[in-house]
């Protein structure tokens, strides 16, 4: 084994200081939070009612059956919102004049669906369009919900999409055009594949995000995991099952979100 | 005839005209290099004889046919007329060979059995035929410059513009990119190069242009230009480039 | 003048009275002098009506009223709150010392807090969408229906213990948005107490029905009201005498009359 030099003896010394400090400042911290919460006043009532291990475990089976309807509007919505998203993203960035009209509805289209909380649109498109006197089961829930968010999600993630195509230099264009290649074939060919992969950490995001959104259709009649928690909770009094409900996104969203952070780190490196 | 005619070709963006009125002619197989400081519109006077830029005043013709009339379709010019740039502007994911594969296919409607053996034909020639498969990132400069060039050839050109291919590169990488283009001399293909490189203009090309604020000030054979220039402004361009 | 004077006077000495002779509320309210009753936000008809307890017209108000008279308060002593069944449950200091807004009295539920003596036992009852009217108003039938209920109320329960349905239940955050979706057709029927379940079909919901109500002696417990209180509340006695004298005396059975529509006119579930 080779001698260390001098300056990797230093930076060793340096990673040993840096780890001790933050490994004790973890401590301190994790151990003032156990210690001191506890002792505040209401402490007890606190646990009970949002930390009770009995309501807990009898709630967790029925929340995870609901989360599967979560899962399925996740599952169904995602492909949607990234067709339309970047079928919007396309029409927006249209320069042919015969694609003005086109040009104008995706800007309001992106608009509206920005500006307008999930929530509302959810709303108003999940008891709207069924109330216009739809047939079953064209008035489900189900669907119209699916719609509000994938209309949504579709606005944001088109932007995304946008920023993506900008985000390929003007002179990898150029080049395709010289080699011959008309608009479409520039954009096809040559700009949307690398738009595409600059932007997966972002669109990670959004995925992240839509799960979150997804309890948003439990006010239009769904019983995914935050209506069930909800009802449990009215049934024990207790807020646990909402803390259970939590814990199961939690356990889908930390490892995404690591992984979209893991993503957004290696793009950093590629490019620097 | 000559094979490419520039007769008052004017570019302006804004205010500032940066080609003001240039006057070219390019007989088949010369070798045309466009020397002068940065800004004086050599580069731009490439993109405007590949359309890339739009002309305002002036015409542009190849083979006697004028190729700026507005309303004309680039893309069949642009597919006779190849370009390599400063910067490769490979496209990253594709690998080489699928960079080179991908005009023939689209603008000639090739199938990729069809086109490749051409293509791979070139990618040998050029000493790249074991990197046919390698992405841009993992191919040095000169690699990658030369894949370029073998990427506009595949498209079989009548005419290639150069633009400053070898200032991006390590001075040990510019060599074999130029070699490239002496093999190119020797078949006979039509070039223009925008170019920096004063000792390969006087030694490979047909006839030099020096410009300066988006005109030609003097042109003439290499041996004339470099050794016995006429006008001020070349004599002291010369003299502070050589020096 | 004097006529100011008489009830300010009259008002001073009646509380001043109610308080001296350590009447059974005394320095247990949250406000001494003051009973602090929440109800919820918007209330409802025929709860409370116009979304206006402190007029004291609606059930919940009017019994609201006369508990507090019951118990030695006057009306001006009355402060109204809003709550949500959240706000009741959750843990630390509540801002009333009862609060009523139909909640049911289940065993769960009152481990975590107090609930009073009943003051109003509601069947649960079905409410029809518009097409589905001649329902007939058996157990079989009811099956086969697409359901739907607010989330928070104990007629989830009843519906999975109950009437065990075919499809999927459809649950929703309050009344109003049950309506929006049986106005959607997206349900055809909804459980409710009897009172909501009427007033729906009567106010909300043009050509609904409520076509039967459950039997108070179903298999499970019937649906009584009560009043919430933070669990362990000193109070509790107070109010739990108050209603059982109320009930005792008829008076609660004369505002029940009075605020509730006859309820005997829906036929019973088979």
């Amino acid at each position: 084994m080779p001698t260390p030099t001098r300056r990797e003896r230093y930076e060793a010394a340096q990673r040993r200081r840096s780890l001790i400090i933050a490994g004790s400042s973890t401590v301190l911290v994790l151990a003032a939070i156990i210690v001191l919460v506890p002792m505040a006043p209401g402490w007890d009532k606190v646990k009970a009612s949002f930390f009770n291990g009995d309501v807990l475990a009898q709630a967790m089976p029925r929340l995870l059956d609901a989360f599967m309807i979560n899962v399925m509007i996740f599952a169904w919505s995602a492909p949607a919102i990234a067709v339309l998203g970047l079928l919007i993203a396309l029409a927006r960035d249209a320069t042919s004049p015969a694609l003005f009209p086109l040009r104008i509805f995706g800007a309001a289209f992106t608009d509206i669906f920005r500006g307008v909380p999930v929530i509302l649109t959810v709303y108003l498109i999940g008891f709207g369009i069924p109330g216009l006197g739809l047939p079953r089961p064209w008035n489900s829930p189900y669907i119209w919900g699916s719609l509000a968010l994938i209309l949504t999600y579709s606005a944001y993630v088109a932007e995304i999409f946008r920023s993506g195509i900008d985000s390929v230099h003007h002179s990898q264009r150029a080049a395709a055009r010289s080699l011959g290649l008309n608009e479409r074939q520039v954009m096809r060919d040559v700009v949307l594949p690398q738009a595409v992969r600059n932007v997966v950490p972002s669109q990670m995001n959004m995925l992240i995000a839509l799960q979150k959104d997804v309890s948003l259709l439990s006010f239009i009649g769904p019983v995914e995991v935050f209506r069930q928690a909800g009802v449990l909770k009215s049934l024990t009094a207790n807020f646990t099952p909402y803390v259970g409900a939590a814990l199961i996104f939690l356990a889908i969203t930390i490892p995404a979100t690591r992984y979209a952070d893991y993503l957004m780190a290696r793009q950093r490196k590629e490019r620097s | 005839m000559p094979k490419l005619a520039l007769r008052g070709v004017v570019k302006r963006f804004g205010d500032a005209t940066v080609c003001d009125g240039i006057d070219l002619d390019v007989d088949t197989g010369q070798m045309v290099c466009l020397i002068g400081a940065s800004g004086a519109g050599k580069s731009t006077l490439l993109r405007c004889i590949n359309l890339l830029e739009p002309i305002d005043d002036g015409a542009i013709h190849l083979d006697g046919t004028d190729i700026s009339e507005p309303g004309l379709d680039p893309q069949a010019v642009r597919a006779r007329i190849g370009m390599v740039f400063q910067s490769f502007n490979l496209f990253p994911h594709m690998t080489a060979l699928e960079n080179a594969l991908l005009a023939p296919r689209r603008v000639l409607g090739k199938s990729r059995e069809e086109a490749r053996p051409e293509v791979a034909a070139l990618f040998d020639r050029f000493g790249l035929a074991h990197r046919m498969d390698t992405y841009p990132d993992q191919l040095s400069g000169g690699q990658q410059q030369r894949v370029a060039i073998v990427r506009a050839l595949a498209m079989r050109p009548e005419v290639m513009l150069f633009d400053e291919i070898t200032s991006a590169l390590d001075p040990q990488l510019v060599g074999e990119v130029l070699d490239v283009l002496l093999a190119l001399k020797d078949e006979g293909m039509t070039m223009v190069l925008a170019t920096h490189e004063m000792g390969f203009a006087r030694q490979a090309a047909d006839k030099v242009c020096f410009l300066k604020d988006g005109k030609i000030i003097e042109e003439g054979p290499p041996e004339t230009l470099f050794g016995a220039p006429e006008h001020p402004e070349t004599r002291a361009f010369l003299a502070r480039t050589l020096k | 003048m004097p006529r100011l004077a008489i009830p300010l006077v009259a008002f001073l000495f009646a509380s001043s009275v109610a308080f001296a002779d350590g009447h059974c509320a005394a320095g247990k309210t949250l406000t001494d002098g003051k009973l602090t009753i929440a109800t919820g936000n918007p209330a409802y008809f025929p709860w409370v009506m116009d979304d206006a307890p402190e007029s004291g017209k609606g059930f919940e108000a009017a019994v609201a009223y006369a508990v507090a008279a019951e118990m030695g308060f006057a009306a001006d002593d009355v402060v109204w709150v809003r709550s949500s069944f959240d706000e009741a449950i959750q843990p630390g200091a509540k801002n009333f010392d009862m609060n009523m807004q139909q909640y049911s009295i289940t065993p769960e539920r009152d481990k975590v807090v107090d609930f009073s003596a009943p003051y109003y036992t509601a069947p649960m009852a079905v409410l029809v969408s518009p097409n589905l009217t001649d329902t007939p108003a058996t157990m079989e039938a009811l099956k086969d229906l697409k359901w739907g209920a607010a989330g928070a109320t104990t007629a989830v329960q009843k519906l999975e213990n109950v009437v065990q349905p075919e499809q999927d239940v459809l649950l929703y955050g309050d009344t109003a948005d049950v309506n929006a979706a049986m106005s959607a057709n997206q349900i055809d029927a909804a459980l409710f107490d009897l009172p909501t379940a009427l007033f729906l079909s009567a106010v909300m919901i043009e050509g609904s029905k409520v076509i039967g109500q459950f039997a108070a002696d179903a298999s499970d417990n019937p649906d009584q009201f009560g009043m919430l209180m933070e669990e362990g509340n000193p109070l509790k006695e107070c109010v739990d005498a108050a209603i059982t004298a109320l009930d005792a005396s008829g008076a609660l059975a004369a505002i029940e009359a009075e605020w509730l529509q006859d309820t005997t006119g829906v036929p019973l579930i088979q």
